[in-house]
């Protein structure tokens, strides 16, 4: 039987993994991809380190995490990520990341934004990708067991205790019953939902943490999704803070600067926008840094403005929009990873821990994933160990569920199209729920969301075969995102202040009333909000 | 109105599209409002997740960072089973890269320099899309061979000071491996992290015989070269 099962491939569900088989005989990780496919190969910045070979320290890590939480964040889960950074980095260098050396044969390290000196570990332009890849060697190393291309579905809950999932094989449109001691949701965000708006991966959908509401799991801070300033226009390919760090402008049409462009993340993004709701054109400007610096400093970002936009970085002005990037909310954890169902954990981007309370730092991310991977690898590993086996042949009653649900699926009429409804989403909650927020324009989304989730009925599937049909894995996303679209927008609806990355035009200040989380239940079919 | 085809199928696609939208947006457009079954793998939209992997006109592309033309022709990968439309089986990638130890091994404590990191900075920045395995001509003749990425792998961790162990890593690629590549460099040509795999190939080539390997080809050169020996498949004719 498995002893710790990894919803997730990432870094986060590949370190839980190797952690977990320390202890563990039977890990098992399950991917809705493949594992290098995964939305960390992304992670271009760095990994924040206090090495202790600077005159930086852990309390300033503390002190700038704290500040860009914005007085909702959690004091323990982010004393333990910084006070575990030099051995996270070291565990990194360790198992074969190729961290970059400064001229000393020291990890070299490089100034983020909101940072005060320089923190972030970084593999030349590819920091996620060479963690990921890394994780991956060593997986394969340990003997990881890996079923890829299989979407969750549900988790199997008795008595509040979790017992397994039903997942759907991709391959072959069948559900599949995986039973294991402990499960751990690995699986990323929810920046997807803000569909054609977004840098994140079309993988990016958050089914899990819509299955974990379902499966009685709480939420928390939902609302809280930050928008990375600079995204080439259009594509929405991430063009890195670097370019702001290394000294890029950013301007409007007639070639003049409007904001301190190294001011945090969400401060700068709302600037943006302002200007384009306006009628104008927000251009990075790097025309002044000259061809050397940029292909020394930013190569990676060089290539990517050339092949998505067809432009110079050192002789034109490139066109960009801000675009959803990260997901602070998620499925509420404490410090060890535990959700409030029993054997059930959460890590990384679709856990909410409070480590980034009301906006993220760069560079946080990426170490959040590790040092907690570790972690809860660790804690679920050891629990396995305290639960006996249970027969394996037990069928439980919501398999049968799930395999209705898709023969059900098959059968809709399909006379809307939902990815028609998928965009239009995408469009809605990009212009109101998005960097700018009043209770009109909420109010008006929750009913347009209401009135969508009412007309799935009449949606569906035109691919009625069952080999790879990826058109019924988008409409089961689509499904499960429907459910996150309403809590989203329940929690934008609630918070009625602004605080880092959540903007209410209408409360414009922090009201200290809501230092609080926003905490989300499924009661009954019903959403409950509080905050806590 | 321009015409496409996508595994034998005709598209016609709109000209700005052509023009404007790379292969992955055209195919996303598809599915969403012209053909609801065509399958292919998408992730990251900006060529670092390595899942869109296609072939153009016979030639291996990331759909998300390819500009395509009117009568261009994409198929799935070739060397690979096909599933269904572009999706491919990727079931054998790791089991080439168990077989080839393409893994830290035993780490060593020898100080990291900074031209130490940068000489894996490039090998390290594969992203598995198999392109290179597509591309290679060795697969038509032998299914088991270790291929491309794993190879480049293994010179990525042969070439990695934080590794003792080399020798293993050297013997694993022995059968079915460094000597099976004809260097053809076709691999090269694909890899959209443009990774110079065939140099690596050469390289561990080379290691292999300072560990008291020989080319098992040269063994075949008993009788000298006056018999008229014929190679077989030699695209760099040498």
């Amino acid at each position: 039987m498995i002893d710790v099962l990894i919803i997730g491939s990432g870094a986060a569900g590949l370190t839980t993994a190797l952690e977990a088989k320390k202890n563990s005989k039977n890990v098992v990780v399950l991917s809705k991809t493949y594992p290098t496919s995964s939305q960390t190969s992304q992670a271009q910045g760095g990994i924040n380190g206090i090495l202790g070979n600077s005159k930086d320290t852990i309390q300033n890590h503390i002190n700038d995490t704290q500040k860009s939480a914005h007085g909702i964040g959690n004091i323990d889960t982010i004393n333990y990520m910084c006070e575990n950074s030099k051995e996270t980095i070291q565990w990194l260098d360790d198992i074969g990341v190729p961290f970059s050396r400064d001229e000393n044969n020291n990890i070299a390290q490089r100034k983020l934004g909101g940072a005060k000196n320089p923190r972030a570990c970084y593999s030349s332009d590819y920091t996620g990708l060479k963690i990921l890849h890394s994780l991956y060697d060593n997986c394969l190393k340990e003997d990881i067991e890996f079923i890829n291309e299989h979407m969750l579905l549900n988790f199997i809950i008795q008595e509040n205790e979790v017992k397994g999932i039903h997942c759907l094989d991709i391959e072959n449109s069948e559900v599949v019953q995986v039973l294991a001691k402990t499960v751990v949701i690995a699986s990323g965000g929810y920046s997807g939902l803000y569909n054609g708006f977004t840098t994140n991966s079309t993988a990016t959908t958050g089914e899990s943490i819509s299955a974990a509401l379902r499966a009685g799991c709480e939420l928390s801070n939902m609302e809280y999704i930050q928008f990375h300033p600079t995204a080439l226009k259009g594509s929405c390919t991430l063009i890195s803070e670097s370019a702001r760090g290394e000294g890029g402008h950013l301007v409007t049409k007639d070639e003049k600067r409007f904001v301190d462009e190294l001011l945090p993340r969400d401060v700068v993004a709302r600037a943006i926008y302002d200007k384009i709701q306006n009628n104008d054109q927000v251009y990075l400007d790097l025309r002044h840094l000259g061809l050397e610096k940029i292909k020394e400093t930013m190569p990676q970002e060089y290539d990517l403005a050339l092949e998505f936009s067809g432009l110079y970085l050192d002789k034109d002005l490139i066109p960009i929009q801000p675009a959803a990037h990260y997901t602070m909310g998620g499925i509420k954890t404490n410090l060890n990873g535990e959700t409030n169902i029993k054997n059930l954990y959460a890590v990384g981007e679709c856990s909410s821990n409070g480590v980034h309370g009301a906006n993220r730092l760069g560079g946080n991310s990426l170490l959040e994933v590790i040092t907690f991977g570790k972690l809860i690898g660790k804690n679920a590993s050891l629990q396995s160990l305290n639960i006996s086996a249970q027969s394996l042949d037990s069928e439980y009653e919501s398999y049968s569920l799930a395999k209705n649900n898709i023969d059900s699926i098959f059968a809709l009429p399909n006379t809307k199209n939902f990815y028609e409804y998928k965009k239009r989403l995408g469009e809605i909650f990009y212009k109101d729920v998005g960097l700018f927020r009043d209770e009109e324009s909420l109010e008006l989304v929750s009913s347009q969301v209401l009135k969508i989730k009412d007309d799935i009925k009449y949606m569906g599937v035109t691919d009625k075969s069952k080999i790879y049909n990826t058109n019924l894995k988008e409409f089961i996303e689509f499904e499960n995102a429907i459910e996150l679209y309403e809590v989203i927008v329940k929690s934008a609806l609630s918070r009625k202040e602004s605080r880092g990355a959540h903007y209410r035009i209408d409360y414009k200040d922090e009201n200290r009333d809501f230092d609080k989380q926003t905490i989300v239940k499924k009661v009954q079919n019903n959403i409950t909000l509080e905050f806590v | 109105m321009a015409s496409i085809n996508i595994c034998e199928k005709n598209y016609d696609v709109e000209d700005i599209e052509l023009k404007v939208d790379n292969l992955l947006s055209i195919l996303l457009n598809i599915k969403a409002s012209k053909n609801g079954s065509l399958a292919f793998r998408s992730g990251c939209r900006s060529g670092v997740c390595g899942s869109c992997a296609v072939t153009v006109n016979g030639v291996e592309k990331l759909a998300c960072k390819t500009k395509i033309n009117e009568n261009d022709i994409v198929k799935p990968l070739k060397a690979h089973k096909v599933i269904k439309d572009l999706v491919v089986d990727l079931s054998n990638q790791d089991k080439f890269l168990k077989l080839s130890l393409a893994q830290l091994e035993e780490k060593s404590d020898k100080i990291v320099t900074k031209q130490d990191e940068k000489n894996i900075d490039i090998q390290s920045n594969c992203i598995l899309c198999n392109s290179c395995f597509s591309s290679c001509p060795v697969y038509e003749v032998n299914e088991d061979f270790l291929g491309p990425f794993a190879l480049t792998r293994v010179s990525r961790y042969v070439k990695d000071i934080k590794e003792n162990n080399i020798k293993n890593k050297i013997d694993a690629v022995q059968n079915n491996g460094v000597w099976d590549c004809t260097l053809c460099g076709n691999c090269n040509m694909v890899c959209p992290a443009k990774i110079d795999i065939k140099n690596d190939i050469m390289q561990l080539r080379n290691k292999s015989v300072q560990f008291g390997y020989n080319d098992p080809n040269m063994d075949n050169f008993n009788s000298g070269f006056d018999t008229n020996l014929d190679f077989g498949f030699n695209p760099n004719q040498f």
